[in-house]
């Protein structure tokens, strides 16, 4: 397979803190890749540094072959990169950004409006609308709609769906399959690891170091452990009963539950200890895996 | 230059979207001159003065001659009365006179007279000093002329001519000094805040990645705030001459010329600022503080640049608007040709290319 992207022993400072330290990374061509972290963990920094915005400190990366450093010119042409902030004019309208990004980057609307065309649908309605008074979801859309508008090769998307809401999210991620079949290489970042398993890959993140590249599956395979979940009436009571226990390794808040892993699998043990402890209504059994477990598994060490 | 031309246009959606800055741009130059024109000036517009006299003063009738030439005058007027000095302090501090002409006689026939004059705006006191005793003067001649009939008197008379602002109107001195402030702060101030606001809300992000060149977007940005500074000039010469009948008798075309240069020597200086801060704010205080300023207090436009200290003289010669300014009043009021502003020429130029080198090797292509 093609090597698209080549990270390899970045490190950048900012000042004292180390936003990324040492980090190696190869990227496929056509490849869908996820990188999955809170905010703080460097994703921004790396996206940066390879949209030639940044300079590292140590290390080096390649875009199809390209140093970024030293032929970030070359680069600039290729690739489409969506900051993770809105970064369109507020006070131009939707149709207006789109033209003036398209003679930025030599280009026309209606010489890529095949590529956009599934997505400036959505926006056509609006056109004439200021982009400062589009909806979050909107926005994104017409951001990513600036981001391809020159048909680059790549395509960097920095949290594209932060603030946006869960059909426009869906609706998002929808395109960027699409955009993928066509061909394109894809870098987005995230951080909601729900939407780390709609990758191909995905890098683990968590203050300036991957804890693991991967496939979704992959990683959550190798989550070596059962996982249940459990309720009772007094939450927050139990999750401090749960991580008092001997028995229990690791517990933590998962939506309405806590999820947590056993030093040793004893059920009975542990319900008659909770108990003990005074817990009504107690619901404990088996629950899937996902991401985020196995994200809060590693940070938790 | 089909980039170019979406960036003007971008440019130009901007300022005509934001009703703040076409206010700031098309209607405060406006205001600025019409204020400095009429409403702000040094000029006296009336005296008003009292006469001490003692009750028993043998020369009243002098006296009483003077103060009706005094009062003839179209801005002086006499309106107290006062047998003793001590009214005076009283009355000056109410407000109700500014000067006061105290007369004594010690012995007869030899009249003194002590003109006192509030002195809390030492600028009109002095004014008003040179506009009486001018009076005085010209009243104490004419007098001995008639005591002394036909005996030969040769007085050394001066005569005083008031060259190229004969009315002496302080619009004259000021619509130059306005223009090197509105460039200013047009030019300077907006160009650096359009700047910075592309990297304040993360445009500049995308525009770095983009392949445009950085010479591209730099002159882009300068292209609309020098078509709206040729409006203001416009306008602001339009103004000058219709309304406050500044004479303009220097070329108009040198006037636009040096003018041009000055809005270049602007736009430059804050295109520099854009190169070194990283907040609107910091660019508007950059401006203001690092030009603003200076160009009203050290630029000549109101305080003579020759009667500050040696150092602060010195200091003058690198703000552009003291350069401008001058060479302004030269072709404007005195009517000189432009190969009398040679020297201010030379120093404008100068200061654009560095400035303008400066801001090219400051620009980053990067974050």
């Amino acid at each position: 397979m093609d090597k698209m992207i080549v990270v390899e022993k970045i490190t950048k400072h900012y000042e004292q803190v180390e936003a990324l330290s040492n980090i190696s990374l190869t990227i496929n061509k056509g490849e869908l890749f996820g990188l999955v972290g809170p905010d703080g963990a460097g994703k921004s920094t790396l996206f940066r540094i390879l949209a030639t915005l940044l300079l590292p400190d140590k290390g080096k990366a390649w875009i199809n072959g390209v140093d970024v450093v030293k032929h970030y010119k070359k680069i600039r042409s290729s690739i489409g990169y969506m900051p993770g902030r809105f970064s369109l004019y507020q006070d131009l309208s939707v149709e207006e950004n789109l033209n003036f990004y398209a003679s930025v980057f030599g280009t026309t609307l209606e010489e890529n409006y095949a590529l956009i065309e599934d997505i400036y649908r959505y926006l056509l309605p609006f056109k004439e609308r200021k982009a400062g008074k589009l909806s979050g979801g909107m926005k994104q859309k017409l951001a990513l709609c600036c981001a391809l508008i020159h048909a680059p090769s790549i395509l960097f998307l920095d949290e594209p769906t932060t603030g946006v809401d869960p059909t426009s999210r869906q609706e998002f991620w929808e395109t960027l399959s699409k955009l993928k079949e066509k061909g394109m290489t894809i870098l987005v970042s995230t951080p909601y690891m729900d939407e780390a398993v709609l990758c191909d890959r995905i890098a683990l993140m968590q203050e300036g170091q991957l804890m693991k590249v991967d496939t979704p599956q992959q990683i959550i395979d190798q989550f070596d452990k059962a996982l249940w979940k459990v309720s009772a009436k007094n939450m927050y009571g139990l999750l401090k009963d749960m991580r008092l226990s001997p028995l229990v390794e690791q517990c933590y808040t998962f939506g309405q539950y806590l999820h947590f892993t056993f030093v040793q699998e004893e059920l009975d043990a542990l319900v008659a200890y909770l108990k003990q402890k005074g817990h009504q209504e107690i619901e404990i059994a088996p629950t899937a895996v996902t991401i985020e477990d196995c994200y809060l598994q590693l940070t938790d060490v | 230059m089909n980039i170019f031309s979406a960036f003007v246009k971008k440019e130009f959606f901007h300022i005509f979207r934001d009703r703040r800055t076409i206010l700031i741009l098309l209607v405060m130059p406006i205001v600025q001159i019409i204020l400095f024109g009429f409403a702000i000036s040094v000029e006296i517009q009336q005296i008003r003065v009292a006469f001490v006299v003692s009750a028993s003063s043998p020369s009243k009738t002098s006296i009483q001659q003077l103060a009706r030439k005094v009062d003839a005058n179209e801005i002086c007027s006499v309106t107290h009365w006062y047998s003793s000095v001590d009214a005076v302090d009283a009355a000056m501090k109410k407000g109700e006179i500014d000067v006061a002409f105290c007369f004594q006689e010690k012995e007869p026939h030899h009249l003194q007279v002590q003109m006192l004059i509030d002195a809390v705006n030492p600028t009109i006191a002095t004014s008003e000093s040179y506009y009486l005793e001018a009076i005085v003067t010209d009243f104490l001649r004419k007098q001995q002329l008639n005591t002394q009939k036909s005996s030969a008197v040769s007085l050394i008379q001066p005569s005083v001519q008031m060259l190229y602002n004969p009315q002496m109107l302080s619009a004259y001195n000021f619509v130059p000094g306005v223009m090197g402030l509105i460039f200013i702060l047009i030019c300077t101030l907006m160009t650096s805040i359009s700047i910075v606001r592309e990297t304040e809300t993360g445009t500049m992000e995308i525009l770095l990645v983009s392949p445009v060149r950085p010479i591209y977007m730099i002159f882009a940005k300068m292209v609309p705030y020098f078509v709206i500074s040729c409006i203001n000039l416009a306008t602001i010469l339009l103004l000058a001459y219709f309304l406050l009948h500044i004479p303009m008798t220097g070329s108009i075309i040198s006037i636009c010329l040096l003018s041009f240069l000055y809005i270049f020597l602007s736009l430059s200086l804050g295109l520099l600022i854009s190169t070194v801060v990283k907040s609107q704010v910091a660019a508007m205080i950059g401006s203001i503080m690092g030009l603003m300023i200076p160009v009203t207090l050290l630029s000549g436009m109101i305080f003579p640049v020759e009667n500050m200290p040696w150092a602060l003289q010195r200091v003058t010669a690198i703000v552009p608007a003291r350069w401008y300014i001058s060479a302004m009043r030269k072709l404007m009021i005195e009517g000189v040709s432009i190969t009398h502003v040679s020297t201010e020429i030379m120093v404008l130029v100068g200061m654009s290319v560095f400035v303008l080198l400066l801001a090219f090797k400051n620009f980053k292509n990067r974050l």
